[in-house]
This record gives structure tokens, C-alpha cells and sequence, in this order.
């Protein structure tokens, strides 16, 4: 790399922007920022619709790879073009409403679900240069529009004049809230360690490398990596996916507040559920996987928006391999996880994030002495807590028929 | 163009909060209450205090609508349940007074804030002026807060919990 231009100059690096300014750089300022934010917004749209149907393509195949079966392969070659299909087909089908619903709310809940899911993209750094929004406060931004979901979801629920609907939206309400906690606590570690609430503020803090090679990401440390994993169940929860997919268990609750939906709005809840499922792992790549950062310090050629791309495909392709792999949970089982456990773990690891934060300091050897302590805080809390909520049931015995 | 906007905020705001009071019914009340907060936030975000409309979206819309919906529903038998005339005389009586004592504290606190008449262009106030604020001259207000919220929460687990034994089908 002896010569070469520093990475933020390379051709790779620039070569979006560059593009965005030969096409609107002839404008007078305003019209400019305007165009601009235009192109920022298809290109989100874009991106992120096509992203939608590979990934509903993706996770029908790998589910059914996983099942043991071959999944959708009489569309096109492989079946590639089945999203294509699935979108003629749900176009096409016929809205039905219920006669009592309230039809403007329901009409309102799946365009408030999608476009609460839609504007969290605004404010994740997909590269070094590529940012729609940089605020001083934009990860708190992108978690204030996700509140917007509860009460979609209620919407969709009471409007639908249906009990199971309104059921379904209180027991959906009921779980969204619990890990709505979890969820905030779990990045509240990285925001004070990092001593910033902008996403790319805590991108450039992981920036760093230590001893010249190992990446100075938060999930490389012990609050880190249990940040994490909170981060990503309740990720799990928030974005309603398996194991956590109570709201419309579609084989048990009648698809639960998605009862009375039909055609194009139902679809629009889908789409908002992986959209809300990409926002979330874009958020978690971002707080705690070094953003677009590359992994190695030899790996920097690559430009930063093909890392951050990496990343969260691999998180998302982790969400399906957990959908194919855990069972469903029972809704009091759920609560009671998120409450006794989840919660507990997540304002100890701020109290383990502190330590680290203040130990940074420590001499030498000591510093040995600060990982244990530090790994001990983490694993300890895990351990007992997990013991408590399982205590008495686990490991359960099962009795064969004779 | 910002009055304008401000203009235009100020009036959805009001109109949803005016709506919110005529309707009868209550849930689309609710939902309109919600939609005056999420024009409070607007305005915040108008002006310039980006933190606090976040806060009040995260707050307001995400938990405190929550609360406000959950008590509708689960202390309403129908949803054309809706008494619209007063118990009594006598609640009716109480209820104007206590409704015009917090109008006279509000009007009070806003009649004598001053306010400088020309807004100076003020420095861009980050998140961490405000939490740098909140930790240091302010930290006891924030302690204070902090405890009677606990407080409360606490003392609504207290009542709300049943101490029922659990059945052995309940357990998980």
C-alpha cells in the first residue's frame, strides 16, 4: 500500500459521491440540496425494495434447504423470479376490508408501519461518504421513529373491529414494549463509551486498531459482545421474527392483528417487517460491529460501503438461520424473558461498560486482571440469572410411552 | 418561510388537541392526542432542540400513548361506552375546578417567563452541552426526577400485582 493515496481519497471511496455531484453539480445551491436528498431517498427506497424481495427469495430457499426440501423453484431459473411473482400476485388480489371496520385507520396502520420502518434508514452510515442524514442525535432518531410501530400495530389491531385483532394488537403491544427496554438499554453502553449519540460519530470511535491488526469494534469487548447479543434478541422481538413471531403466530392466532388484512395491505405489513429487520441489523453493524469499518487493516482496499453491505447481509442470513432453527415461544415465556433476564443483564452490562471505561488505564499486567473482571461481570450475571429462570424446569425430562 | 412553518405546525397541533376534546369516540380521541404530541415535536424540532423532539416522540408517542390506549381499553366495556354527561353536580363542580386551577398555574408560568423579543442567533446546542447540562448544575433535578418516577412505577407494580399462588398448569 506504499504510495498509494490514503483510503478516504481512493477512486472506490469517492466514486458515489463523485457521480451524485456530476449529476447535480451544475445547480444553484437549494435546487442542489434538494435533488440531492431526492437521489438519497430513491436510492434508499431502491436499495432496500430490492433487498426486500432477494431476502424473502432467500429466506424461502434456506428455509427449505434446511427443512429438507428444495423451496420455490418454478419461477424462473432456481426459481429467481418467484418475488416477481409473489408481488404480480398480492398486486393483483382484492382488498377487502370489514364492514365495520374503521376504515380510515385501517387503511392508515400498514402506511404508518412502513414509512416509521422506511425513515429509520435515513440516518445509518452505509460507507465512509454515505450518510442521508448526519445528526448530533440520529441514533436516538432512528430508535424514536421505531416507537411508531406500537401504535401502528394497535391501529391495525382496533380498527379491524374483529376480537382477535384487538387481542393479537394488546399481546403484540405486550411484547414490543417489554424488549422496547432491553433494546434501548443494550446501545447505551456504546453512546457513553463513545461519548456521542451520532451513528457515525460511533463509527469513527471504532476506527481504531489495536496492536495494528485487531479491530477496536465494541463487540470485541467483553459490554460489547453482551451488548450485543441483547441488542440482536431483542432486535429479534422488535422486528416480530422467530423465535418471537407471537403477534401473527399464522398457524395459532389466526395471524393476529394481520387478520382482517388482505392483498397489498398485507403485504405492506411484510414489507415493514423486514425493512424494520434490515433497519435493526444496519443499526447493530453500526453500534457494534464497526460499521463500515474493514476487519483487517490489509483489507482496506475494499471500499466501506461493500463492508457495511457484508455485514449486514450476514446478520440478516443470521436472523433466517435462527428463524429455521428455534421453536416458537409461549407469550408469558417471552414476558417473562425479557423482564427477568433480559433487563437485569442489560443494566449490568452498563455497569460493566463503566469499569471498562475507567480501567482503560490500568498497567501492564493489570490489564489481564481488568478482562477477567470484566468477563466475570458479563458471565457471571448470565449465569445466575439464567440458572433463576430456569430453576426448577430445566433440563426438563421427558417421559416416553412405554 | 420559518413562520410559515411554525404557523403551520401550530395550527395541527391545536386542531388535533381540539379535536381530540369533541370527539365521542374515545380511542379516536386518543389517536388525535397522539397526533398533537407528534406536532409538539415538530414544533421542537422547528425549533432547532432536536434531542428534546426525539425525546418526546420516544416518550410521548412510543410510551406514554401505550399507557393512555391500554387504560381506554381495559376500562371500557364497548366502544360506544362513553358517558358524556357529568356523575354530578358535585364531580362536575370538582372537575371544572381542578381543570381551571392547572389553566391558572399554566397561564401563570407563561405570563411571567420572559422572553427576550428578538431571538438571538444562539450557538448549535449538542448532546453533550445538554447531558454535560444535566450531569452537572442539574444533576439533582435529575436524581429527584429519576426517584419519584421509580417511585411511582414501583407503587403502581404494588397494586396492580395479585399475589395469587400460581397454578401448577401456569408454570412454564
Amino acid at each position: 500500500m506504499n504510495g498509494a493515496a490514503p483510503i478516504p481519497d481512493r477512486l472506490l471511496e469517492r466514486a458515489p459521491q463523485m457521480l451524485r455531484d456530476a449529476l447535480t453539480g451544475f445547480l444553484p445551491e437549494p435546487w442542489r440540496w434538494l435533488v440531492n436528498a431526492v437521489i438519497a431517498m430513491v436510492l434508499i427506497l431502491a436499495v432496500f425494495g430490492l433487498l426486500f424481495a432477494a431476502l424473502t427469495l432467500a429466506e424461502r430457499k434456506i428455509l427449505g434447504r434446511v427443512q429438507n426440501r428444495p423451496g420455490p423453484n418454478r419461477t424462473g431459473p432456481f426459481g429467481l423470479l418467484q418475488p416477481i411473482a409473489d408481488g404480480i400476485k398480492t398486486l393483483t388480489k382484492e382488498d377487502i376490508v370489514p364492514r365495520d371496520a374503521d376504515h380510515l385507520l385501517h387503511f392508515l396502520a400498514p402506511v404508518i408501519l412502513l414509512a416509521s420502518a422506511i425513515l429509520a434508514f435515513a440516518v445509518i452510515p452505509y460507507g465512509r461518504r454515505l450518510v442521508a442524514v448526519d445528526m448530533d442525535a440520529s441514533i436516538l432518531y432512528f430508535f424514536a421513529v421505531g416507537a411508531t410501530t406500537e401504535l401502528a400495530i394497535f391501529m391495525a389491531g382496533w380498527s379491524s373491529h374483529n376480537k382477535y385483532s384487538l387481542l393479537a394488537a394488546m399481546r403484540a403491544l405486550a411484547q414490543l414494549i417489554s424488549y422496547e427496554l432491553p433494546l434501548l438499554l443494550s446501545w447505551l453502553p456504546v453512546v457513553m463509551l463513545s461519548g456521542t449519540l451520532s451513528a457515525t460519530g460511533v463509527v469513527a470511535a471504532q476506527g481504531s486498531w489495536k496492536a495494528g491488526w485487531f479491530p477496536a469494534w465494541n463487540v470485541f469487548t467483553p459490554w460489547g459482545f453482551a451488548g450485543f447479543v441483547i441488542f440482536m434478541v431483542a432486535a429479534l422481538a422488535e422486528s416480530n421474527r422467530s423465535p418471537f413471531d407471537l403477534p401473527e403466530a399464522e398457524s395459532e392466532l389466526i395471524a393476529g392483528h394481520l387478520t382482517e388484512y388482505s392483498g397489498c395491505k398485507y403485504v405492506l405489513f411484510f414489507m415493514a417487517e423486514y425493512f424494520g429487520m434490515t433497519a435493526l441489523s444496519g443499526m447493530a453493524v453500526t453500534l457494534f460491529l464497526g460499521g463500515w469499518q474493514a476487519p483487517l487493516p490489509s483489507l482496506e482496499f475494499i471500499p466501506s460501503y461493500v463492508w457495511f453491505a457484508v455485514k449486514l447481509i450476514a446478520l440478516l442470513l443470521g436472523f433466517i438461520w435462527i428463524r429455521a432453527t428455534f421453536p416458537r415461544l409461549r407469550i408469558d415465556q417471552l414476558t417473562r424473558f425479557a423482564w427477568k433476564f433480559l433487563v437485569p443483564l442489560a443494566l449490568v452490562n452498563l455497569g460493566t461498560a463503566a469499569f471498562w471505561s475507567l480501567s482503560a488505564a490500568w498497567p501492564g499486567p493489570l490489564q489481564l486482571v481488568r478482562l477477567a473482571v470484566a468477563v466475570l461481570l458479563v458471565a457471571g450475571p448470565f449465569v445466575l440469572l439464567g440458572r433463576r429462570l430456569s430453576a426448577g424446569l430445566a433440563p426438563r425430562t421427558y417421559a416416553y410411552a412405554p | 418561510m420559518m413562520t410559515a412553518l411554525l404557523i403551520i405546525i401550530s395550527l395541527a397541533t391545536l386542531t388535533a388537541a381540539a379535536a381530540a376534546m369533541s370527539l365521542r369516540n374515545l380511542i379516536h380521541s386518543v389517536l388525535l392526542l397522539i397526533g398533537s404530541w407528534l406536532g409538539v415535536a415538530a414544533f421542537y424540532l422547528w425549533a432547532g432542540a432536536e434531542f428534546v423532539a426525539f425525546a418526546q416522540l420516544l416518550v410521548y408517542v412510543g410510551a406514554v400513548s401505550m399507557v393512555v390506549l391500554f387504560a381506554v381499553l381495559l376500562t371500557r366495556r364497548s366502544r360506544t361506552d362513553v358517558a358524556v354527561a357529568p356523575d354530578s353536580l358535585g364531580r362536575a363542580f370538582w372537575a371544572v375546578l381542578a381543570a381551571a386551577t392547572v389553566l391558572c398555574v399554566l397561564a401563570y408560568g407563561v405570563l411571567k417567563t420572559h422572553l427576550p423579543a428578538s431571538a438571538a442567533p444562539s450557538a448549535k446546542v449538542t448532546v453533550r452541552d445538554l447531558g454535560n447540562l444535566l450531569m452537572g448544575p442539574h444533576a439533582a433535578a435529575l436524581i429527584v426526577i429519576g426517584l419519584i418516577l421509580t417511585v411511582a412505577m414501583l407503587g403502581g407494580v404494588v397494586i396492580a400485582a395479585t399475589d395469587a399462588p400460581g397454578k401448577k398448569e401456569d408454570a412454564p
